[in-house]
């Protein structure tokens, strides 16, 4: 065969893909079927959007929370070490050390949910079955006062009914939020007569030393 | 004999930390991580003698089939601050930007955050699915992957909380402990736009939800345009796979957004038609301000510079005269297009030289050089974006965000240099 029919050949067996940037349908992937996409699809929306059937209630969350949560967040939700605290914190936002619960803070249950489930455990997330995670969020709801009966039963059908304290909490993004320069020139000579130094990290002297110790004090 | 069996090769050096202690002792530098090349020349190897290297022959090819840095550079690593979170698996370390130049990040240096820890994907089983609001629902190997177009884009990824610990003053002597939530690499892979339209896009399609195949299946709400504009797949950096920390095989790439949104180990991408204010978009990564409201979706990372040297871990060691001041600039804005200096704490201000490609939302590198006298300095640098903004000070910050803010500390830094070369993290009036 001459190279030039065996050229002809080989441009035959490719279609023209010449165009690919964004010019559509490359034939690539497979379907994903109906189950495959079950066994991933776990996020949960606000709108309720992704919730499994399943029911649980602030009694039995406790049992569960008990023994798969508290040994980092506490019996009470209250935080072990320098694990999350998860209840409490209300009227903090504004202060010099805010504690960001799901009480004072999370502005939808939804992500209680969608959190719980996909990492928790830590060291074995995705574990938990719908009606365990439905009870713990039921117990979580309970510690922080969002429900004050202790019998009761969180389930897909009554979740979107459910406020959270700080929805109302959260503004959009609306830098900049300094000056650009067309509105302030920064200066380039003589700006100011005096510097002072005012504040010094040594004065913390939390900078880890070669050994990674450090005397240092946690700040969050 | 080689010369390393001679008698005075054989004296042990002494420990770093020794060093460290002589060095505080005589100089009164500061004694930081990272700092410390204090070795004195070997006469034996200085003219008019002939080194070893120069006389025998070194290792031959193959030594190390993978290439290592040099065992006089074993010191610029990645390091931690362990205070900073309660467990190592959901934990963060820093680049050593100090000891770096250029704009690119190597591999092994590009600081790491993990929220359950490196997922250890093999290729084979790797699978991203695609569902949602898509004519039809798809599921990619790698190598489906790998057969669409490609494109190669520099991009730095910073952490929103990178100088998060600085929102109430000055707290750590190091710019990588201060700045080192950032890298900047080439990455290779595909326009997430061809993989969305691949499955197609329903016209209610306005959010996407990229999702993590590690045990934190971190998820995070990206709105369609910006996954149609520049957001990539990527499964090379630098040239090479993924680094495993890094998201190996595949990783979300969403140029100038805070890291967090950068999801790695990307398993599923689910489209949608409103946000889904995952955890890592609510309860974390939110800006909270001093009026208890807290601002969210707060994507961009806004211009910022740091000076790398001189700086806490890299002091000045060699005196007064000649001395090169350098650092990094970047915006998640666009290119930056100047970047100013001051040596007196901002009485005045000098423009720096940058050099190197400048490519949007990429780092960019910038030098200046001076006769230093050897007295006090106070060294700031403050960044310009092809967008008209300049960085803030941290007290312009503080007057409009309080000090809780946590993520988006773009504040300028200033660094206090000591008459005998030692460097000290500082803020000023």
């Amino acid at each position: 065969m001459s190279r030039f029919l065996k050229v002809l050949t080989v441009a035959a067996g490719v279609s023209l893909v010449a165009g690919a940037a964004g010019a559509g349908k490359l034939g690539l992937g497979t379907e994903a079927t109906p189950e495959e996409i079950a066994g991933w699809n776990i996020d949960v929306r606000p709108d309720g959007q992704g919730l499994p059937e399943g029911r649980g209630t602030v009694a039995e969350g406790e049992v569960v929370f008990a023994e798969q949560c508290a040994v980092c967040h506490g019996d009470f939700a209250e935080g072990a070490g320098r694990w999350p605290v998860l209840a409490g914190g209300w009227d903090t936002l504004k202060s010099q050390h805010p504690v960001k619960t799901i009480g004072s803070y999370w502005p939808y249950l939804s992500t209680v949910y969608d959190y719980i489930y996909r990492s928790m455990p830590f060291g074995n997330a995705q574990s938990l079955t719908p009606d365990q995670t439905y009870a713990i969020v039921a117990y979580l709801l309970y510690m922080n006062d969002v429900v004050t009966d202790d019998e009761f039963e969180l389930s897909n059908e009554n979740f979107t009914s459910i406020r959270m304290p700080n929805e109302d909490g959260f503004i959009e993004d609306d830098r900049p939020d300094t000056p650009l320069v067309s509105e302030v020139e920064p200066c380039m000579t003589d700006c100011k007569d005096e510097v002072k130094i005012t504040k010094r990290a040594r004065i913390l002297d939390v900078t880890p030393d070669e050994d990674g110790d450090t005397a240092g004090i946690s700040v969050d | 004999m080689s010369k390393s069996d001679t008698p005075e090769k054989g004296i042990a050096s002494p420990s770093r930390r020794n060093l460290l202690k002589a060095g505080l002792a005589a100089g009164g530098l500061a004694a930081t991580a990272g700092f410390a090349r204090a070795a004195e020349p070997d006469p034996y190897n200085l003219p008019p003698n002939v080194a070893d290297w120069s006389r025998y022959l070194g290792v031959g090819v193959d030594n190390a089939p993978y290439g290592m840095p040099s065992e006089h550079e074993s010191e610029v690593v990645r390091r931690s601050v362990e205070w900073l979170t309660a467990s190592r698996e959901s934990s963060i370390n820093f680049t050593p930007l100090h000891d770096l130049d250029g704009i690119i990040t190597p591999n092994g240096l590009c600081f790491e955050r993990h929220h359950g820890g490196v997922a250890e994907m093999n290729p084979t089983d790797y699978r991203l699915m695609i569902n949602g609001l898509v004519d039809k629902p798809l599921i990619f190997t790698l190598e489906d992957l790998k057969r669409f177009p490609r494109e190669n884009r520099l991009y730095f990824l910073e952490c929103a909380a990178n100088s998060g610990m600085e929102w109430r003053g000055a707290q750590l002597n190091g710019c990588q402990f201060t700045h080192g939530m950032v890298h900047c690499v080439m990455y290779t892979g595909v326009p997430l736009k061809y993989i969305l339209e691949e499955a197609g896009l329903k016209t209610n399609a306005k959010w996407i939800m990229p999702e993590g195949g590690d045990a934190a299946g971190m998820n995070r709400s990206v709105p369609i345009e910006k996954a149609l504009d520049d957001c990539m797949v990527a499964f090379k950096m630098n040239g090479e796979a993924l680094r495993p920390e890094q998201g190996y095989p595949a990783r979300l790439v969403v140029p100038g957004w805070e890291g967090n949104m950068w999801v790695k180990w990307l398993r599923r991408i689910e489209v949608g038609d409103q946000p889904w204010h995952a955890r890592e978009e609510t309860s974390k990564y939110t800006d909270l301000l001093a009026s208890g409201k807290a601002r969210r979706f707060t994507w961009v990372m806004d211009a910022k510079s740091v000076i790398t040297n001189p700086s806490p871990q890299a002091p000045i060691t060699h005196g007064k005269g000649q001395t090169v001041l350098t650092g990094l600039a970047w915006s998640g804005n666009g290119r930056v297009t100047r970047v100013d200096v001051t040596l007196d704490g901002g009485k005045n201000w000098h423009q720096a030289r940058i050099d190197g490609p400048s490519l949007p939302k990429a780092l960019h590198r910038f030098y200046f050089e001076f006769d230093w006298d050897g007295s006090d300095l106070l060294l700031q640098s403050r960044a310009y974006d092809d967008t008209g903004y300049v960085q803030p000070t941290k007290d312009e910050l503080r007057a409009v965000r309080g000090e809780n803010s946590i993520y988006h500390n773009n504040g300028i830094q200033t660094w206090h240099v000591m008459a005998n070369g030692g460097v000290e993290n500082v803020e000023i009036s």
